[in-house]
């Protein structure tokens, strides 16, 4: 035919079978090659990424949530050392409060048993000095009376006479 | 601009062996590509990692907008061979193309019908191979009868009617691409030398040009091949 050339790729024989099966061949072999060398190892090192990404992301909200728990923890333990640093303190004042009220009285007890103490010994002392004075003015007296009535009265009657004068005088003192 | 193709026989079989050379060339272009860039992977990928994780997802993309990744997670090897090997050689005829005794050696392979219906029969094999795999003989044929009975012959005209298409589209756009760039060419040596002026700023023009229909037309075949194959895999089509 005289118009033969025209038909898109013609060829002399009727379908070139040789070219069907290399097509086939080398498509199938460069497939599975580079499957074998390629695609494989890629693919592979992109699911191992998006597990690494996952596992990441895993961690990642583990240790907020872990951060978050320790968080809650530090303020708890805060709140607990106040508290605590505040009863303490409390009972101290408590404690001095009491240490004050004790050391005050036992102070004045102190001042109370000495001023009393001091009193007796005054009293004591008095009454010793008035007995020594009363001593002193008997034996005065007896002198002054046997000078003046020379032997007349014998020395026991002039005492007991003397002595119950003087207290007559210490009643009236 | 009509050229032979060199033609040889083996065994009994007839092959171009032009065709061979530049299947060849593309399958080794394709792996080499794919080999040096996934050397050294690491987890934090660089350079060509970047590219061919890049790749990957896009089709991964395609096939997650056919089907769900579980049914469709095996055909993504398939995917993202057939999307680089057919891009290859959609490029391949553009920057030149050698013409050796008036036989056509150097071209791109995919301007050859028979390699493209080749791929596209291989595709429509693996959609029904994949198709009874999933349903099983008794759900396979009984799709041919939905959604209603009287469609049946439809049904068997379409698998043709698939087939032919997903051909001879990505015959015809590259063919007629490489069709145009020998006529620039030709022009570029007419009036000795001066068509040379004439012929640059189209040629490049139309060099773009293929390029942006080489890839697209690698996207395309890759996604009627995701496309197909969900119509016999999933069940709700």
């Amino acid at each position: 035919m005289f118009l033969d050339y025209l038909v898109l790729g013609s060829s002399d024989q009727f379908i070139n079978g040789g070219d069907i099966l290399v097509t086939l061949a080398v498509f199938v072999i460069l497939m599975i090659a580079l499957k074998k060398v390629a695609w494989g190892p890629l693919m592979g090192i992109m699911q191992q990424r998006e597990e690494l990404v996952a596992s990441e992301i895993e961690s990642a909200e583990k240790s907020r949530q872990e951060s978050q728990q320790l968080l809650e923890d530090q303020r708890s333990l805060l709140k607990e050392a106040r508290l605590e640093a505040q009863t303490i303190v409390e009972n101290a004042k408590k404690q001095g409060d009491l240490q004050k009220e004790e050391i005050t009285s036992a102070a004045r007890a102190e001042a109370l048993r000495l001023k009393e103490s001091a009193v007796r010994d005054i009293e004591t002392e008095k009454e010793k000095a008035i007995a020594a004075i009363r001593g002193e003015v008997v034996s005065l007296s007896v002198l002054a009376a046997s000078k003046v009535l020379e032997k007349q009265v014998s020395e026991e009657d002039n005492r007991a006479l003397i002595e119950e004068t003087i207290a007559k005088a210490g009643e009236t003192l | 601009m009509q050229h032979k193709n060199p033609h040889e026989e083996l065994w009994g079989l007839s092959y171009n062996p032009g065709n061979v050379l530049m299947l060849v060339v593309a399958a080794v272009i394709v792996f080499l590509i794919a080999y040096i860039s996934t050397r050294n992977l690491k987890l934090k990928p660089t350079g060509m990692q970047n590219f061919m994780e890049w790749v990957m997802d896009f089709v991964k993309g395609i096939i997650s907008s056919n089907m769900d990744w579980k049914t469709g997670g095996k055909f993504h090897i398939l995917g993202i061979t057939l999307l680089m090997f057919i891009f290859v050689s959609n490029i391949l005829g553009l920057p030149f193309s050698v013409v050796i005794y008036g036989e056509l050696w150097w071209k791109s392979p995919t301007a050859d019908p028979v390699v493209t219906m080749t791929l596209a029969v291989m595709i429509i094999v693996l959609s029904n191979y994949y198709g009874v795999k999933a349903k099983g003989i008794k759900g396979y044929l009984g799709s041919f009868a939905k959604p209603m009975f009287f469609l049946f012959p439809l049904k068997i005209i379409e698998e043709f009617a698939n087939t032919l298409t997903l051909g001879l589209r990505l015959y015809g756009n590259i063919y007629a691409g490489e069709i145009l760039l020998g006529l620039l060419a030709g022009l570029g040596t007419m009036w000795g030398g001066l068509g040379f002026f004439a012929a640059v700023i189209p040629t490049m023009v139309w060099q773009g040009f293929s390029i942006f229909i080489g890839s697209i037309q690698a996207f395309i075949f890759v996604m009627l091949t995701m496309v197909y194959m969900s119509h016999k895999v999933s069940e709700d089509h």
